[in-house]
C-alpha cells in the first residue's frame, strides 16, 4: 500500500525453521530502529506442508499484518508430499512459491530457491510476473548452503539475500544470530549470510532496490514480545505462582512460557490428565492461598465448565485464559477465530458469576492479565482472559518501560488470623466465609490452616457458614451478593480504560469490534480518514460484565456502526445488542471465518461497499456482510 | 501470630471437635455404612494429632460427599468425581495441611477415575477414602461401576453386563503406595486403617465397604469379613507387589462371592511422594507456597528484571 514499509514474507514447509528465521530477522528489524508486526500461517503439521510469516516493518506504527506484502522469500519444502495430482496435498512442493502469489503486491520482489522451486511448473508465472511488475530473483540457496556444509543454511542465504536486495545492512542480523546461535552453527551461518549478500551484490544492480527497508530510529528500548509472552508476563507480575493445564494449541504457548519461567520463581506447575482436572487444580490450589491459573483453548475449555462453575459457586478466585481457533469440535487448529465469545461468557450451568476480558493487542494482552488477576483475587471470582491465535502468536515491538512496573501478589480480601478473630462465628467456632451483607458483595476469606477461620466450601447453595441451605431467603440474599459483586466490579473497571478509540469523536459512522481485530481496524479507520470518510472506531475489552454505556453512547453518536469480528454468526453483535436492548436497525456486520484474521483494506474496503455505497456485493474478500435489522 | 498458627499445634484433641454445631446428627439412613467412616476420621484424627483447622477433607458429590457437612474441619465439597485435584492441589500449595479426599465409588472408580488413576500415580501424599457400596445412592439406587455383574436396577432392567471394576488392582497398577480396604461393620479395623492411611507418607488409598440398607437390599452387610492380614489361610507380602497383586486379585473375586476380605494389601514406605518428587528436580520450593504471600520481607520477582532482556 505504501512505500514506506516493507512487508517480507518468508514461506516454506512446516519443520524447516521458517518461524525461528523470520522471528531473528523481526528483531534485526526492530534492532535497526523500526516499527515490527508479525502474522503467522501454519498448518496443524509437524513436519511438511505450506507455511509462512510475515514480517511487517516501517518507521510509524504498525498495528497490524498489512495488507498483502512486498517480497516474498520463497524456500523449499523439506517433507513435501508429493504424490499423484488427485490427492488432498496437491503437489506440496512448489507450494513455497505457487500459494504465494496472489496476495504479493504490484512491483513486488520475489526471490525463490531454484535448487527446490521450479517456476516453469506455475502455470503463466512469467506473464503474471510482467503484468505485475514483479522482480524475480532465482537463486540456488540449496546449493550454496550444501557447498557450504549444511543444507538447512538455505534459509541463513535466503536472509542475506534479502539483505542484499533491500540494501539492508548486515550487522544486526549477524549479532542477533550472535545471540541466538549455538557456537557450532554460528560460524558457517556466517559465513553464508555473506557469502549470499555478496553474490547477490555481484550479480544484480542493487544500487536502486526494487523494495527497500525503510530506516526509523527507537526513543527507548523495544522488546519483541507475543501476546503469549505478555498475557504470562502479567501473571507472574501479579504474583501468579502455581498454573496448570494440559496442552493444546494456541494456549500451549503460555503454559509454555510459565511452565519455563515458574521454577525460576519457585512457583509450581502441574501438566495434568485432562483439563477438567487443570482447572479443578487451580481452584483447589487457589482455595489452599495460592495465585493460581489455569487455560485452555476452546474444546480444552468445554471440560473446564464445571471447575468453573465450582470456582464461581466457591468464590474461589482464579484466572483462566482462552485462546479460541476455529471450530467448532477440532474444527482448524492453529487458524484464528473469535467465535469462542459466547461459549466462555455462558458456558456451565446456572446464571453465570464472572468476569471476561478479551485484550486487543500485545500491550493490552500485558494489562488485562494482571486485571483479570487483580479482579479476580479483589472480588473472589473467576475470570476469564479471552484472546486467539492471533494475537497469541503475531509478535509485535513493544518499549521495555511499558513493564516496569510493581509487582502486586496482594490476595484480596483475605484475612490475617488476628482479623480473623474479629470476624463472625457461628457458636461451633465456624467462620462466616459468606456473610449476607458486605461491601460490594465481598465477603472476606481464610485459608485453611487458620487458626479461626474454618468454613466448608460447597458448590451447594449455602448458609453464611457455608453449610448446604436451601433456605428461600438464604438463596435470594446469596445470589444477590454475588450479583452485586459484578456490579462493583463494573464500576471498578470504568475507571480502568481498557477501551481503545480511533478517529474523530463527532464522525458520522462508526466500527465495533473486539479483542484481537482492534489493530487492524484501527488502521483501516486511519485509511478511511486519510479517504475522508468520517468514522470512528471502538474496541471493546470487557466483555463481561460489559461497558454498556460506553458502548451505548458511542452507537448513540452516529449515524450507522459497522461490527468486525471473527464469527460466522455475529456473536459480538448478538452481544452488544443484548446489552444495549435497541439500535438493532443500527448495526450491521461484517464477519470473516475462512482461517485468516482480516486485513486492514477488508475493513477498508467492506465499509465503503455497505456502509458508503450500499452495495455489499461490490467487495470482492471473503469477508461477509449482514445488514442491520429491517434493511 | 504466624499466619497458619493451626498448623502443627501441640495439644489434647477432643473428638467433639469435629462434629459440628449446625448438623451434628447425620442425615444419612438408619443401618448405613457412612457412619463408620464418619466415626473412623474422628477417632483417627485425634490420635495422629491433627486439628480440624489444620485439615482439609474434600470431598465429591453422593452420599459420602455429604461427609463435609458432619466433620467439622476446613472442607471443600467439590463436584463430582473431582475432588482429588483439588485436594491435591491444595497440598502442593500447602504441604503442611492435613489433606484428605473422600468420595463413593461412582465418584472414585467411575466420573472420576482417571483423577484416580493420575493421582495414585503421581502418589500424592494425601488420603482417599472410597465410601464402595456397589451402588449408586442419592440418585436411588442405580447400578455403579462395582456393582456385580447381572446387577438389576432401574437403570439396568436385565441386570448388568458388565465386569465390575477392581478397584484395589487398579490403584496397585496405577501407583498408590497404600492400599487397603476395609469395611463399615468392622470400626476396629477401620479406624487403625484410616489411622495408618493419615499417616503414610503418600497415596494412601483405602476402599471402605459401606452398605447401604435402602437401595442395596440384595447385597451382603459385607458380614463375615476375613482380615488378611489376621488370618491364617492368608499368607502374603504386603511389601511385596505380585504378592500383593495376587492377593488383591482373589480378595475381589471372592467379595462377589460372599466371601469379604478386608485388610493391607500394599505398603510401600520407600516411594518419595510427589512433592519430593517435585523438589528434587526443582519444581516445588522448600517453604509451602501459601506461606509467601504472608511474608512482608518477601521481594516479589518482577518479569521486567528477570525475562525481557532476551525479547530485547
Amino acid at each position: 500500500m505504501t512505500d514506506d514499509e516493507l512487508i517480507w514474507r518468508i514461506s516454506g514447509g512446516s519443520g524447516d525453521g521458517i518461524a525461528s528465521t523470520s522471528q531473528n530477522f523481526a528483531k534485526a528489524l526492530m534492532r535497526s530502529g523500526l516499527n515490527v508486526f508479525t502474522h503467522r500461517h501454519y498448518p496443524s503439521r509437524i513436519r511438511g506442508g505450506h507455511t509462512y510469516t510475515e514480517v511487517r516493518a516501517s518507521a510509524g506504527p504498525v498495528e497490524s499484518r498489512g495488507d498483502g506484502y512486498n517480497f516474498l522469500l520463497a524456500l523449499g519444502d523439506s517433507f513435501a508430499r508429493n504424490p499423484q495430482e488427485e490427492a488432498v496435498y496437491g503437489n506440496e512442493e512448489i507450494k513455497p512459491l505457487s500459494e504465494n502469489l496472489d496476495e504479493l503486491r504490484e512491483g513486488g520482489v520475489i526471490v525463490y530457491d531454484e535448487g527446490l522451486l521450479d517456476a516453469s511448473e506455475i502455470p503463466n508465472f512469467e506473464e503474471r510476473a510482467e503484468e505485475n511488475d514483479w522482480h524475480v530473483y532465482p537463486l540456488d540457496l540449496r546449493g550454496l548452503a550444501r557447498d557450504m556444509g549444511r543444507e538447512v543454511m538455505r534459509n541463513t542465504a535466503g536472509v542475506g539475500a534479502t539483505c542484499a536486495l533491500t540494501g539492508m545492512e548486515l550487522d544486526h542480523v549477524e549479532d542477533l544470530m550472535r545471540d541466538a546461535m549455538p557456537e557450532k552453527i554460528l560460524d558457517p551461518n556466517l559465513e553464508i549470510l555473506e557469502t549470499a549478500y555478496e553474490q547477490v551484490q555481484e550479480e544484480y544492480d542493487v544500487d536502486a532496490p526494487d523494495v527497500s527497508v525503510p530506516t526509523g530510529e527507537h526513543d527507548e528500548t523495544q522488546l519483541l514480545m507475543s501476546g503469549s509472552d505478555a498475557i504470562a508476563y502479567g501473571a507472574i507480575d501479579e504474583g501468579c505462582r502455581f498454573i496448570s493445564g494440559y496442552p493444546m494449541t494456541p494456549w500451549t504457548e503460555v503454559f509454555t512460557i510459565m511452565s519455563q519461567n515458574l521454577p525460576k520463581l519457585d512457583g509450581i506447575s502441574e501438566q495434568v490428565e485432562d483439563e477438567i482436572a487443570a482447572a479443578a487444580l487451580a481452584v483447589g490450589a487457589s482455595h489452599a492461598g495460592v495465585k493460581a491459573m489455569s487455560g485452555s483453548s476452546g474444546g480444552g475449555f468445554a471440560l473446564m465448565s464445571e471447575p468453573l462453575g465450582l470456582a464461581e459457586m466457591t468464590e474461589t478466585p482464579v484466572v483462566l485464559v482462552e485462546a479460541m481457533r476455529a471450530g467448532p469440535s477440532t474444527g482448524m487448529p492453529t487458524k484464528p477465530e473469535q467465535s469462542d465469545l459466547e461459549h466462555v461468557l455462558y458456558t456451565s450451568q446456572g446464571d453465570s458469576q464472572r468476569v471476561v476480558l478479551a485484550p486487543g493487542t500485545v500491550e493490552e494482552a500485558y494489562e488485562q492479565s494482571r486485571l483479570a488477576f487483580r479482579l479476580a483475587y479483589e472480588y473472589q471470582i473467576p475470570t476469564i482472559l479471552l484472546y486467539d491465535q492471533k494475537l497469541g502468536g503475531e509478535l509485535k515491538n513493544v518499549p521495555k518501560d511499558h513493564f516496569d512496573r510493581e509487582p502486586n501478589p496482594t490476595l484480596g480480601k483475605t484475612l490475617s488470623e488476628d482479623a480473623l478473630s474479629e470476624q463472625p462465628h457461628s457458636g461451633d467456632g465456624k467462620f462466616h466465609r459468606f456473610q449476607h451483607d458486605v461491601d460490594d458483595g465481598v465477603s472476606p476469606r481464610s485459608i485453611p490452616g487458620q487458626k479461626g477461620g474454618r468454613f466448608l466450601a460447597t458448590g451447594n447453595e449455602h448458609d453464611p457458614t457455608g453449610h448446604i441451605s436451601e433456605s428461600p431467603e438464604n438463596r435470594v440474599a446469596q445470589i444477590d451478593r454475588r450479583a452485586e459483586k459484578l456490579a462493583a466490579i463494573r464500576e471498578d473497571l470504568d475507571t480502568e480504560d481498557t477501551g481503545s478509540y480511533a478517529g474523530p469523536e463527532d464522525a458520522e459512522y462508526g466500527i465495533l469490534t473486539f479483542g484481537s481485530q482492534q489493530g487492524t481496524v484501527e488502521e483501516a479507520v486511519g485509511r478511511l480518514n486519510d479517504a475522508g470518510v468520517s468514522v470512528k472506531s471502538y474496541g471493546v475489552s470487557d466483555m463481561l460484565p460489559f461497558p454498556t454505556e460506553q458502548v451505548e453512547a458511542f452507537v448513540e453518536s452516529v449515524d450507522e456502526v459497522l461490527v468486525v469480528e471473527m464469527t460466522a454468526s455475529g456473536q459480538f453483535r448478538g452481544l452488544v445488542q443484548k446489552n444495549l436492548g435497541r439500535y438493532g436497525e443500527r448495526l450491521s456486520s461484517l464477519l470473516k471465518y475462512n482461517g485468516n484474521p482480516f486485513e486492514p483494506a477488508e475493513v477498508v474496503d467492506g465499509f465503503e461497499a455497505a456502509i458508503i455505497e450500499g452495495d455489499s456485493d461490490a467487495s470482492d474478500h471473503q469477508t461477509t456482510f449482514v445488514p442491520a435489522a429491517g434493511d | 501470630m504466624s499466619t497458619f498458627s493451626a498448623i502443627g499445634e501441640e495439644r489434647e484433641i477432643d473428638r467433639d471437635e469435629y462434629t459440628p454445631g449446625v448438623e451434628p446428627q447425620p442425615t444419612w439412613c438408619p443401618g448405613c455404612g457412612d457412619f463408620s467412616v464418619l466415626k473412623a476420621l474422628k477417632q483417627a484424627l485425634p490420635e495422629v494429632g491433627r486439628t480440624p483447622e489444620e485439615t482439609l477433607l474434600c470431598t465429591g458429590i453422593g452420599c459420602s460427599g455429604k461427609l463435609n457437612s458432619y466433620l467439622d474441619t476446613y472442607g471443600f465439597h467439590t463436584i463430582h468425581g473431582r475432588s482429588l485435584p483439588v485436594a491435591r492441589a491444595a497440598k502442593l500449595a500447602n504441604p503442611d495441611l492435613e489433606v484428605i479426599a473422600a468420595g463413593g465409588d461412582g465418584d472414585g472408580y467411575g466420573i472420576g477415575g482417571n483423577h484416580f488413576i493420575h493421582t495414585a500415580r503421581e502418589n500424592h501424599d494425601m488420603t482417599y477414602i472410597v465410601f464402595n457400596n456397589e451402588i449408586f445412592g442419592l440418585t436411588k439406587g442405580q447400578t455403579s461401576p462395582t456393582s456385580p455383574k447381572g446387577h438389576k436396577s432401574k437403570t439396568q432392567p436385565s441386570g448388568s453386563a458388565k465386569e465390575p471394576i477392581k478397584p484395589l488392582s487398579m490403584s496397585l497398577n496405577a501407583g498408590a503406595s497404600y492400599v487397603a480396604r476395609t469395611a463399615a461393620v468392622n470400626p476396629n479395623q477401620a479406624k487403625e486403617i484410616i489411622t495408618e492411611a493419615i499417616e503414610h507418607d503418600g497415596f494412601a488409598h483405602v476402599d471402605f465397604l459401606t452398605q447401604c440398607p435402602t437401595w442395596n437390599k440384595d447385597a451382603r452387610q459385607y458380614v463375615p469379613y476375613i482380615d488378611v492380614n489376621d488370618s491364617d489361610d492368608y499368607e502374603f507380602d504386603k511389601t511385596d507387589r505380585v504378592e500383593a497383586a495376587e492377593m488383591m486379585r482373589e480378595t475381589e473375586e471372592s467379595l462377589y462371592e460372599g466371601e469379604v476380605l478386608t485388610g493391607r494389601f500394599y505398603v510401600d514406605e520407600e516411594r518419595p511422594s510427589y512433592g519430593q518428587e517435585k523438589q528434587t528436580i526443582g519444581e516445588m520450593p522448600e517453604e509451602p507456597l501459601a506461606e509467601r504471600y504472608w511474608d512482608d520481607d518477601y521481594e516479589w520477582e518482577r518479569s521486567h528484571d528477570m525475562f525481557l532482556d532476551k525479547h530485547a
